[in-house]
């Protein structure tokens, strides 16, 4: 059984198609990229992932159990989600913003204190120094790392990213897609990353899924990705 | 006699103070739930918005006027005006606590979702300390006009300080038009510098 399971799903709104049929799996290690254009629905994807959607047609199980089934709540909390515009809360200091989930689920004030301690050095923020920040007070990059390290806070064994470096600059995107590989090859989690950089793509995913007007186009690993003959893979390939 | 009106300017300005006092607090304890409610549910948002728009667009005097034959809240005297108040000070109110939650930055509302925050955690702890200053500024409003327009209280036998000026216009006496006129002047200063200084307190995001 996988953690994350599509079993043909599609989602309409309003008459409109977003997905359909829809079909994959990510299991514990894995990094599952959803590559695709503008619109063609891979942020809708991750969406339906945690039941922020939920499907018109086919099952999201994760765990083995549909999200409808899921108390919301409980589901969101067990699974990681990070942002392009990461979605830091402005009036909480770095360190509360990390410790936000931990604290929902109630954990007691000091193993929280360690906790995000211990994320914010994962993801190379001194934490005697940025602790008391407040979002407004770091660069673009350094907020996206604190808002992996948010993500990560209750060790979710899923986690989601929508475009998450997409507004930084390749110097620092370069950076955080690095520390974005050694996290994963240390914390063996089922990531489903989302991303319009074919170059991205190649880099983090174990698997890349193609989306196109709602379908898949093209599943493969990045290997076999590069010799992809697909019209839109062709085109992806092309931007490199 | 200065002492008399001395005496009459300290009583008339305190019953003015517990006039527009009670007005806001009622209009507070009302109106900031119901712009909760607005921004939970946006089938209600234009006709309770719509009407509290209409409603102040009443003349003072005139909505006295109707709400004296009012069974229960109407009649003559302080709870009427006071009825009034709270009326007209609804609309900017609810109006800043529903702009104040929506205009809260869509990208943190939906990491706190995505996060796993129940509709109230999302309200207690990101929207409303994040709309507070915006808030913060509709009960200051609120409040300045709340004074002037607690004058036209005296016109229904509700007190404050509009009892001088309506004494004032139908003697043709200048001080007592001032009697009335300087403490709610001053009044409404003091109220929009200590809410003012509130609201800059408040922190801005």
């Amino acid at each position: 059984m996988s953690l994350v399971e599509f079993r043909n799903v599609s989602f309409e709104i309003a008459g409109k198609r977003i997905l359909a049929d829809l079909s994959l799996t990510v299991d514990p290690g894995e990094t599952l990229v959803l590559l695709g254009r503008s619109g063609s629905g891979k942020s809708t994807a991750l969406k339906l992932a945690n039941g922020m959607l939920f499907p018109t047609g086919g099952h999201v199980l994760i765990d083995g159990k549909s999200t409808r089934d899921w108390d919301p709540i409980r589901l969101k909390r067990r699974i990681g989600y990070v942002i392009q515009d990461v979605g830091l809360f402005p009036h909480f200091t770095v360190a509360q913003n990390v410790g936000l989930v931990p604290k929902l689920d109630g954990w007691t004030d000091p193993d929280i204190d360690r906790r995000v301690d211990q994320l914010l050095e994962k993801v190379g923020m001194p934490t005697a120094e940025f602790r008391a920040r407040y979002p407004r007070q770091l660069s673009g990059g350094q907020r996206q790392r604190v808002g992996v390290a948010r993500a990560l806070a209750a060790d979710p064994p899923i986690l989601l990213f929508d475009e998450p470096f997409g507004a930084l600059d390749p110097v620092t995107r370069l950076e955080l897609q690095r520390q974005f590989l050694d996290l994963q090859r240390e914390m063996n989690k089922a990531s489903i990353f989302v991303t319009h950089d074919v170059r991205e793509a190649l880099r983090l995913g174990t698997r890349i899924v193609l989306l196109a007007h709602g379908t898949v186009d093209t599943t493969a690993d990045p290997g076999d990705f590069q010799r992809a003959q697909s019209e839109e893979a062709r085109a992806f390939l092309a931007c490199m | 006699m200065r002492s008399d009106l001395t005496n009459d300017i300290l009583r008339l300005t305190g019953e003015h103070v517990v006039l527009v006092g009670s007005a806001m607090l009622l209009a507070i304890l009302l109106g900031v739930p119901l712009g909760i409610l607005l921004s939970r549910r946006p089938a209600v948002r234009r006709w309770l918005l719509g009407t509290a728009s209409v409603v102040q667009t009443i003349p003072s005097l005139a909505l006295f006027g109707f709400l004296i034959p009012v069974p229960f809240i109407g009649g003559i005297g302080k709870r009427t005006v006071i009825v009034a108040l709270v009326l007209y000070a609804l609309l900017p109110i609810l109006r800043n606590t529903f702009v104040g939650i929506a205009s809260v930055d869509a990208a943190v509302c939906e990491s706190a979702v995505a996060m796993g925050m129940t509709d109230s955690q999302l309200l207690r702890q990101v929207q409303l300390p994040l709309a507070a200053r915006t808030i913060m500024s509709g009960i200051r409003v609120a409040t300045v006009t709340t004074i002037g327009t607690a004058t036209i209280a005296a016109a229904i036998g509700g007190g404050g300080l509009g009892v001088f000026i309506f004494r004032g216009v139908n003697s043709v006496d200048t001080v007592q038009i001032l009697a009335g006129a300087i403490p709610s002047a001053l009044l409404a200063l003091l109220a929009d510098g200590g809410l003012g200084w509130i609201e800059r307190k408040l922190s801005a995001a």
